[in-house]
């Protein structure tokens, strides 16, 4: 359960590896770091670091195996959590992949590997997610969203096709599971500068994923059903989006 | 069968959804809990309770104010048989009249019995009459095979029961030894103390002589005033106390309500400003010394009531209470966290310090021989958590705890270390319901 402050006894990363995820949840239990953490992703030495690191922090880590382009693996992953052991408290919803723009919109194979792990899975899990959530009458989705999503750029615009559509059902399901006891926080990180975003030139505004896990446990303290991170890029998006596009299609970003 | 709705404490800051279903005749919630619904049942009063003990996130909650006749009263006897949904408000407005007065009241009227007896509330009075379950001659509980069992203060279920929370079973009835007033009025005294150790002297040496008692502590007065404090303590009036044009309505109880607060109050209209400048000229209007002044029940005992919902005025994020016992000879403790309170800067209304007797045999009742401080604290600052964590650490380190119908946010751990009696208390629960049908948020969170 989630007490008035806001601590919380258990987490489930859907994206165990999140660079992001893993810094929000040391920062959302850095006062009391006693909670139980499911990791869920592909097995191998990357989760198993992760677990070390946040098992060194006082948490107790449970590893378990997902594999987000099998819907059977979802499925089982969510459903072995949310069965045995204390309320899920909060489910980050992190994974998600970057990819190859250029091969992206031009060949099928890459296009549908983005729309399946950023867009179908993704929402694949919020339906599961939001089902036990609501059930247990309490509960809160982080849902990594990204700016891409706002503004479709030529730079990366398959990746923000799927943050777009990914976005738009968390917004959605947040107002659709409201009297449920259940919110959602979508969060908009613009760029962070991590091992996913390792070799491409970090965009203005560029920020780390500590500097993102702040402004994620700030929106959850103060209840916020979306965040950007940094929280300036909500009015630079907003800007962006109102210029005619031949204006975007020269732009930097 | 009910509906689903989002409920919390006073301090409103965990809503969960529960489906909500009035309880109806016995047998029909025996069949209920007998079915033992995927996430529980429990029991739920006028939720004055303030953190999450009123909650069963997912589960059913038994709204038990719709069964709130009183059954029978013993004028000569002094006792009555109540169904648990009663309120004490209905209590005094009934049997005021007749010469009883509930012989515990908290800071609020609008409590049930069944909500005094599983929390086990304490009054001004604890010194000398204990706490609500010591004035409990019996009760029927529902348990979690649907069953209903007659308690009476022999059997180890009755005292798991009594502060309890609600996790052994559904209070359905119970009788209760009144005290008998010749007035609905209190003769007072009322002291200003400069300081911390002016208070404690103060209560030490003179509360005995005194049925109720009580100071209400300025928390932002630091250095030499810290601690200061208006004490105000008194007794039930005589009838030959009372002017002589009160005499023949000696007993009438004609409490008033002001006003309800607007639902509209923004988060962090409480801050540190307005509170020390209400703290301020609630301190100057105290007299430095006053006595024998004549107070109806209401305004001596439940101040708050006059304004309805008050609750709201902490805004949509909500507040709650911080309220633990340290034992005597730990007032170094107590300044300890006074200071810390007040070098916080947490805007926080009076804090109220009472001076406990001694215990009851509630496995998990709160009261036990010592100072018991209690304030309201709005939830809003990043830095309350911590602030909290560490008086946690200071109160338990004392041999201190903390009154579970106020807390909000402690971890699980504490729970063993301030109850010292929990493995009694879940032997007996678990003979009562071995399924665990009976659960609540609270229990989730202190994994009870
Ligand atoms: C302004 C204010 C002042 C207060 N002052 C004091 C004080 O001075 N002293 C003090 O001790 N407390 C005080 N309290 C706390 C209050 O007395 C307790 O929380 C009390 O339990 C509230 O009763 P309720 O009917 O609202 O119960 P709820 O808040 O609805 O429930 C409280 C607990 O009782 C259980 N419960 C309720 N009914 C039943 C039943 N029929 N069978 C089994 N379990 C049941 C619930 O499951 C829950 O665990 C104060 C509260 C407020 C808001």
């Amino acid at each position: 359960m989630k007490d008035a402050i806001g601590n919380v006894q258990r987490i489930l990363v859907l994206g165990g590896t999140s660079e992001i995820a893993l810094a929000t949840v040391k920062r959302i239990t850095d006062g009391r770091p006693d909670a139980d953490v499911t990791l869920a992703a592909r097995p191998g030495p990357r989760r198993g670091d992760a677990a070390s690191a946040l098992e060194g922090l006082g948490l107790t880590v449970t590893e378990v195996d997902l594999d987000v382009t099998d819907r059977s693996s979802y499925e089982r992953a969510i459903g072995a959590t949310f069965d045995a052991g204390r309320d899920v408290d909060i489910v980050l919803i992190a994974f998600g992949v970057l990819g190859e723009p250029e091969l992206a919109w031009q060949d099928l194979d890459a296009a549908l590997e983005m729309v399946q792990v950023n867009y179908a899975a993704a929402v694949g899990c919020g339906v599961l997610v939001a089902a036990r959530l609501r059930a247990q009458g309490h509960g809160t989705i982080v849902a990594f969203s990204s700016v891409a999503g706002e503004l479709a750029r030529r730079s990366n615009f398959v990746y923000g096709s799927t943050k777009a559509g990914m976005d738009a059902f968390f917004t959605g399901l947040g107002d659709a599971v409201a009297r449920d006891g259940v919110e959602v926080l979508v969060v908009r990180p613009g760029f962070v500068r991590t091992r996913m975003t390792a070799g491409l030139r970090a965009a203005p505004l560029s920020q780390t994923a500590d500097q993102v896990a702040a402004v994620v446990a700030e929106g959850l303290r103060t209840r916020r059903d979306r965040v950007w991170a940094p929280s300036t890029m909500r009015w630079v998006m907003s800007g962006l989006r109102h210029l005619p596009r031949a204006v975007v299609r020269r732009l930097p970003v | 069968m009910g509906s689903r709705r989002a409920l919390a404490g006073w301090g409103g800051t965990s809503p969960t959804v529960a489906t909500v279903v009035p309880v109806a005749a016995d047998d029909a919630v025996g069949r209920l809990v007998a079915e033992a619904p995927e996430r529980g049942v429990l029991a739920r009063g006028l939720g004055r309770s303030y953190g999450d003990a009123a909650q069963n996130a997912g589960g059913v909650v038994l709204d038990v104010t719709s069964r709130d006749r009183i059954l029978r009263v013993d004028v000569e006897g002094a006792e009555v048989d109540v169904e648990a949904g009663a309120s004490l408000d209905q209590l005094m407005r009934l049997l005021l009249p007749l010469g009883l007065f509930v012989p515990v009241t908290p800071g609020t009227r609008y409590v049930t019995v069944g909500g005094a007896i599983a929390a086990d509330i304490h009054g001004k009075n604890h010194h000398v009459d204990g706490s609500f379950g010591q004035h409990v001659t019996s009760m029927d509980l529902l348990v979690g095979d649907g069953s209903i069992r007659r308690l009476t203060p022999h059997e180890p279920l009755f005292w798991a029961t009594v502060g309890g929370m609600g996790l052994t079973g559904l209070i359905l009835r119970a009788t209760l030894r009144m005290t008998r007033v010749e007035s609905a009025f209190c003769v007072v005294d009322t002291e200003r103390c400069g300081d911390l150790d002016d208070l404690l002297a103060r209560m030490a040496e003179g509360d005995d002589r005194y049925t109720y008692s009580v100071a209400w502590i300025d928390c932002l007065a630091r250095g030499s005033s810290l601690g200061r404090s208006v004490l105000t303590r008194g007794w039930s009036a005589r009838r030959d106390q009372l002017p002589a044009r009160m005499r023949s309505r000696a007993t009438e109880f004609r409490p008033h309500q002001l006003a309800v607060a607007p639902p509209v109050f923004p988060s962090g209209l409480l801050n540190r400003t307005t509170v020390t400048a209400f703290n301020e000229a609630w301190f100057r209007k105290a007299p430095r010394e006053r006595r024998g002044e004549v107070q109806g029940i209401a305004q001596f005992f439940h101040p708050l009531d006059g304004v309805g919902e008050w609750n709201r005025v902490y805004g949509p994020r909500g507040f709650l209470q911080y309220q633990f016992v340290v034992p005597f000879g730990a007032e170094p403790t107590l300044r300890r966290c006074l200071e810390m309170l007040a070098e916080s800067g947490q805007a926080s209304f009076l804090a109220v310090l009472k001076r406990f007797g001694a215990a009851g045999d509630g496995h998990l009742s709160f009261p036990s021989p010592g100072w018991t401080l209690a304030l309201d604290l709005p939830v809003g600052a990043a830095t309350l958590g911590g602030l909290l964590d560490r008086l946690d650490a200071e109160v338990l380190a004392a041999g201190g705890r903390f009154y579970l119908a106020k807390d909000s946010r402690l971890p699980a751990s504490a729970m063993a270390q301030m109850y010292p009696r929990l493995d009694e208390w879940r032997a007996v629960r678990a003979e009562a319901d071995p399924h665990g049908v009976f659960t609540s948020d609270l229990a989730r969170r202190l994994d009870l």
